[in-house]
């Protein structure tokens, strides 16, 4: 367990990300998943081809990376992460890697790490543009002492909105694995305690600090998360208020 | 005029600006007086009580406003706001 990574999403995210920490040496990765692959994802899910469309995602990658990268052992989860696996399934890894696409999974992904005191390198992409941020151990700073709760039904980014440009995943995703790599191998992390956000359109990249927020509900000091409840994870419904 | 600096999920409601001005004497004015030029705008920041909604986050000159005074951050001209959404998507 001591240089292994676990992959959230095997999807626009997790790929680069897969492809950058094998390039890097990693050799024992774990993806988790249970989507399969559709004609539509090629364009930015960069392990998958079109002979692989209609089989499990996760199959897909691990084929795809061991045969570019011999060495390297990829453990495929062919299952949905959520509240009912979550913490156990990061608690086998020693740094965690989020390339999901839905806030409910980030909120999970977050708090099962905090709990298991799991490094976890955040990624996110959407339209022209992503985030990055790191989680130590343990958090403070965490994904949640930042944004506190998943938006509601309607007000988060609209359908419409939700695309996003083929390219701006594979930076996000590859600039995710290489930080997990350095997590890894104990070099600082670049993302820990600051949101990265990346515009492809105007090609910025910048960064704002944030500090441990002591009411944070899971790593702050009285936290009231202690444990994962499915209730508490809700996908909001895709109603856009602005279509 | 202070710069309000928008991200990618909300330029729609911008026109594709990256940045925009507003006048206000604190983030919660600057933020009202922006509803004038493009409608929508607030709804998507704060919510029906006028609050920032817990999946936003407002930077006045990189600090984040929820550890100086929230909305009644004073706003100066020469100050940078940044509006930092939580984002996922991307299917």
């Amino acid at each position: 367990m001591s240089e292994s990574v676990l992959i959230i999403g095997a999807g626009g995210l997790g790929c680069p990300a897969a492809f950058a920490l094998a390039a890097a040496g990693v050799l024992d990765i774990g993806v988790v998943d249970d989507d399969v692959v559709d004609a539509t994802n090629l364009h930015r899910q960069i392990l998958h081809g079109e002979p692989d469309v209609g089989i499990l995602k996760v199959e897909s990658l691990a084929h795809a990376l061991e045969r570019r990268f011999p060495r390297v052992r990829v453990t495929t989860h062919a299952t949905r992460f959520d509240a009912s696996n979550a913490v156990s399934l990061v608690g086998a890894y020693a740094v965690v890697v989020d390339g999901s696409d839905n806030f409910a999974t980030k909120f999970v992904a977050n708090d099962a790490c905090v709990l298991a005191r799991r490094p976890l390198v955040h990624g996110a992409a959407v339209g022209l543009g992503g985030q990055l941020l790191t989680v130590p151990a343990g958090g403070k700073p965490c994904y949640r002492c930042l944004f506190e709760e998943p938006p509601p039904a309607g007000v988060g980014p609209s359908c419409s909105e939700a695309g996003v440009l083929g390219p701006v995943p594979g930076v996000v995703g590859a600039l995710q694995g290489a930080e997990a790599a350095r997590l890894l191998r104990g070099q600082n992390p670049a993302f820990a305690g600051r949101l990265v956000q990346y515009d492809s359109l105007g090609m910025t990249v910048r960064a704002v600090r944030f500090n441990p927020n002591p009411t944070c509900a899971v790593c702050g000091a009285a936290p009231r998360i202690h444990a994962l409840d499915a209730a508490d994870y809700v996908e909001p419904a895709c109603a856009p208020i602005h279509a | 005029m202070a710069t309000i600096r928008i991200p990618t999920p909300l330029r729609k409601l911008t026109q594709g600006k990256e940045e925009i001005t507003a006048t206000g004497a604190t983030v919660g004015a600057l933020i009202q007086n922006l509803e004038a030029g493009y409608p929508g705008l607030k709804e998507r920041i704060c919510d029906d009580s006028g609050q920032v909604r817990k999946f936003v986050n407002i930077f006045a000159n990189d600090e984040d406003i929820r550890f100086l005074k929230g909305l009644d951050t004073p706003v100066k001209d020469s100050d940078e706001i940044s509006i930092v959404p939580a984002i996922a998507g991307g299917r």
